[in-house]
């Protein structure tokens, strides 16, 4: 009988069974086989040769402009939001980068010579940044950005390597992964590249002015938006179908940048360019967490890269061809605001009146910068709660502007605030299960 | 240690960086005009201004104001002719007068953001300042009469 496939009591079916199972060892030997096979060549596909050593260069070696130009270029690459360690020396690694397969520390790129990159030359820095090898030879994990930075040009790959080589070098051995077997396996990188690496750099799309071009060479390249604001598939690659979608990140949500964004108003290029500028707008709200860095990071661009930059975004958003009337939007969007504050035997309602209105309640007509209103703000309309939990319990991280509530109220009082906020100023649908999402957020600081 | 500008003068406070503001101005710089009423941001008595903007002093870490110019209410006028102290005055504003700083402070952002500010502009920045006295109708009062002084607001010590 057919179904007595694990019933090995009487011989026949012993016979059986034994015939099955060697069958079925064959096949999966010959599989197994395969794959190895498949796997080795891929991996002598991308086997890349270790780079000769070199003694650090003097620091005169790189002009003042040159190692100037390197600073601005990691700022808008915001190198040092993986590779300076909270409280930790600048760009000396350690940051740890959780993911669903493990934690990934970052590494120093100060040129100190033996736990950092001072016996990297600049080939082996360009072939780091372009093709995720370290100078040994070894594959780089795509957590770091490599994806993104093989469209980076020679004359900025030159500029930031000045930059790096001539900082100061720290003694800062980068802590070991946390990667289970196999994924510990760097070898195993030669399989991710074949499937989800395309190398080289981006031709400019004539279609396009020269600013949006810029603008997409930044993004798509050193600034790496993507890395943070596309979605991910089940091995960690960005899914292209789904370009700047937005994804939860770890304790944050990366708003999607095309016209699925559900901020109320539209980013248009004068709205990105003052946020990323400035790292707030009224029409919108504040920068904050990881993209509170990326504008940090921006500080030393010029005017000309971040509007470069809103040029290419708010095409991506396709912002400038909505109709949307801002001014009657703000107007019924403060009047709204203003009207259900006032309502009564509301827990939420009250909590807002009590510790939030004193700032956020605006008057008609434009609201005050320093007043951000919730109901144009762009947390208060995401898909997931996690930003607006994290402002409410730890509060902004400018100095001087919201206090965090994360001692002052209990998980109900922040779940209860934060699905008035939902309910009284977006359209979007209720956040489910928002006191779980309050406790998660928490535990993030 | 935790540098702070304290109306117009440095501070340095040797304290955990999480110590409320408050703690810092009240026990380090000895300026008990801020008080303490709930500790959780909810009743607005201990109101100062950090680089002009109100902010509730108890829930807000010294170190999360590093730097910042601290406005508290002995630092809002050096004589205590703020146009909404006189105004308080003349409108007899305060009944037992422990909340009355932190609506003096929170009044003068009001007043900052709308000159001529409205009921419902009144009610909506001044809602989380609780007076136990039911003061609300006088301190109105009180900010209007500032309001329609046409007196200038003095900027900041």
């Amino acid at each position: 009988m057919p179904f007595a496939v694990c019933c090995t009591a009487c011989p026949a079916c012993f016979e059986w069974n034994y015939r099955l199972i060697k069958k079925i060892v064959a096949g999966l030997s010959i599989l197994l086989a395969l794959l190895l096979a498949l796997a080795g060549v891929v991996a002598a596909y991308y086997w890349r040769p270790a780079l000769a050593p070199i003694n650090p260069p003097p620091a005169e070696t790189f002009s003042r402009q040159l190692v100037e130009q390197g600073r601005v270029l990691a700022g808008i690459g915001n190198c040092a939001a993986c590779h300076t360690a909270k409280d930790g020396a600048d760009y000396a690694g350690g940051r740890g980068l959780a993911s669903a397969f493990g934690t990934i520390y970052a590494t120093n790129l100060t040129p100190d010579t033996q736990t950092g990159i001072g016996r990297w030359s600049l080939a082996a820095f360009q072939r780091a940044m372009r093709e995720g090898v370290r100078r040994d030879g070894d594959h780089l994990y795509p957590a770091f950005p490599y994806t993104h930075f093989t469209h980076v040009n020679d004359a900025d790959l030159t500029a930031l390597y000045a930059y790096f080589m001539t900082r100061p070098p720290v003694y800062a051995a980068p802590r070991a992964n946390t990667l289970p077997f196999p994924l510990n396996l760097r070898a195993l990188q030669a399989g991710w590249k074949l499937l989800y690496f395309k190398p080289g750099a981006l031709a400019p799309d004539a279609a396009h002015g020269q600013d949006w071009n810029r603008g997409r060479y930044l993004a798509e390249g050193l600034a790496h938006c993507a890395a943070c604001h596309t979605p991910r598939n089940a091995l960690g690659a960005e899914i292209a179908s789904s370009a700047y979608l937005g994804r939860p990140m770890v304790h944050w949500y990366a708003p999607a940048l095309t016209s699925a964004n559900t901020a109320p108003l539209p980013w248009t290029k004068d709205e990105l360019t003052a946020f990323l500028r400035t790292g707030a707008t009224a029409l919108h709200g504040v920068a904050a967490g990881p993209m509170s860095t990326v504008v940090e990071g921006l500080k030393g661009a010029p005017d000309s890269d971040v509007r470069a930059l809103a040029i290419y975004f708010a095409d991506v958003a396709a912002a400038e061809h909505s109709k949307t009337d801002v001014d009657a939007v703000v107007k019924a969007a403060i009047a709204h605001s203003q009207k259900v504050s006032l309502v009564d035997n509301d827990r939420g309602a009250s909590l807002y009146v009590a510790a939030c209105a004193a700032c956020h309640s605006n008057s008609d007509g434009r609201p005050v910068a320093v007043r951000p209103e919730l109901s144009l703000n762009s947390a208060v309309s995401l898909p997931d709660p996690a930003n607006l939990l994290q402002v409410i319990l730890h509060g902004s991280n400018k100095p001087g502007l919201m206090p965090g509530f994360a001692q002052a109220l209990s998980d109900a009082d922040i779940a209860q605030l934060a699905a008035y906020l939902r309910r009284s100023r977006s359209s979007q649908p209720a956040w489910p299960e928002l006191e779980a999402a309050v406790v998660r957020a928490r535990a993030a600081q | 240690m935790h540098n702070i500008i304290v109306n117009g003068q440095p501070l340095a406070a040797d304290v955990d960086p999480q110590t409320p503001l408050l703690w810092v101005l009240r026990e380090v710089a000895q300026l008990t005009g801020t008080k303490f009423g709930c500790g959780i941001g909810m009743c607005g008595a201990c109101t100062v201004h950090v680089d002009g903007r109100a902010v509730r002093s108890c829930i807000t870490p010294v170190a999360s104001v590093e730097a910042c110019a601290i406005t508290t209410i002995e630092g809002l006028s050096p004589d205590g002719k703020h146009p909404l102290q006189q105004a308080w005055i003349a409108a007899q504003a305060p009944q037992c007068g422990y909340c009355q700083p932190g609506q003096i402070m929170q009044a003068a952002t009001l007043l900052r953001d709308y000159p001529q500010p409205t009921d419902a502009n009144i009610d909506a920045v001044m809602s989380g300042n609780l007076c136990r006295c039911m003061a609300y109708v006088r301190i109105r009062k009180a900010i209007k009469l500032a309001a329609a002084s046409g007196q200038e607001m003095p900027p900041h010590a």
